[in-house]
């Protein structure tokens, strides 16, 4: 495969395989770090690519257990500590003033849900994926799928609405 | 659009039920300036979904160097097969002499030979040498002969004093 097809496959999903990263590692960097190498990976197994039905989906798969994998040796290096500090839900009155931009305050919220949540959020409301893809990226029925998003949904406007009222308050 | 069905798309969208459709619907609700005040709250979930939707990947992948660095390796594995053959053909070369080489080389030999069975005849008159030197031990042996005579001798010598 030369590298123009190489790039003419990946081009349509290296966004959103950023943006899953992104949204699991919080940093830009990292996700930028994280993306760059799994498009090199791809790019390494690119014969076997060819004999995937869809690089996409294999690569969003592949995106998430690397990000996880990544998530949890930050966790054993205790880097969790460093993390914590905004992950904090006692947010100060600073801090609340600075997100009172709602929007920016979702994804905070967001950043609080539980992994798999965020995963399935962000591959339905974000990057608009078929509960029938996501089931087969993430390896989970359709039903497990629709009650975290569910949930995930309800957090946030449960959130939302408590903020809502600070500021009316 | 009708605000009785944003809000049944709302129940739905909370259970996870709404089609692909849907959602883009309510997405393009909210994306309106003003919304039903009761349903602000789910103004910035959406605004922040289409706003994240827009963030790209703009870092360059490397994926020419990596390219270019196998060709070096194998360049570089080439480059040390043939240093070795070229080793081993130097160094498993049998020697060429030339004619003038051979015929020097055979004449020193037969010089070495030469010097060799004249030296031979040396070792020969060595043994005379030989057959002195034991007969010079038994002369040494009759001197200590000598010797004990001479003590004894002292010895009444001696007792005469």
């Amino acid at each position: 495969m030369t590298q123009e097809a190489f790039l003419h496959i990946v081009m349509p999903f290296k966004d959103k395989v950023f943006r899953l990263a992104k949204r699991l590692l919080v940093s830009r960097e990292e996700a930028e770090d994280a993306t760059q190498e799994i498009l090199l990976k791809l790019w390494k197994n690119k014969k076997q690519i060819e004999d995937y039905k869809n690089v996409e989906a294999f690569s969003m798969t592949m995106t998430k257990n690397f990000c996880l994998d990544k998530l949890k040796s930050k966790h054993a290096q205790n880097l969790k500590i460093v993390h914590s500090n905004y992950q904090d839900g006692n947010i100060s009155l600073q801090k609340q003033v600075e997100l009172n931009d709602s929007v920016d305050w979702v994804g905070k919220i967001i950043e609080d849900l539980p992994e798999q949540q965020k995963i399935i959020l962000q591959m339905r409301d974000v990057e608009q994926y078929e509960f029938a893809e996501i089931s087969k990226m993430l390896d989970m029925n359709e039903t497990a799928i629709r009650v975290a998003l569910s949930r995930a949904r309800k957090t946030i406007r449960e959130k939302l609405t408590k903020t809502h009222n600070y500021g009316v308050r | 659009m009708v605000l009785d069905n944003i809000e049944g798309l709302i129940t739905k969208y909370e259970q996870g039920e709404t089609t692909l459709k849907e959602e883009a619907l309510l997405k393009d609700y909210f994306s309106q300036e003003t919304v039903a005040p009761h349903l602000e709250t789910y103004k910035p979930m959406f605004v922040y979904f289409l706003a994240t939707q827009q963030e790209q990947f703009t870092k360059d992948v490397p994926l020419k160097p990596r390219k270019i660095n196998s060709i070096y390796k194998w360049i570089s594995v080439a480059a040390i097969t043939v240093l070795m053959f070229g080793v081993y053909t130097q160094v498993n070369k049998e020697p060429q002499y030339t004619e003038e080489q051979l015929l020097a080389y055979n004449q020193t030999v037969e010089a070495l030979n030469l010097l060799s069975s004249t030296f031979n005849k040396g070792t020969e008159n060595m043994q005379a040498l030989d057959l002195m030197s034991s007969n010079f031990n038994k002369g040494a042996e009759s001197l200590s002969h000598v010797e004990t005579f001479t003590e004894t001798t002292n010895k009444i010598f001696k007792t005469n004093n």
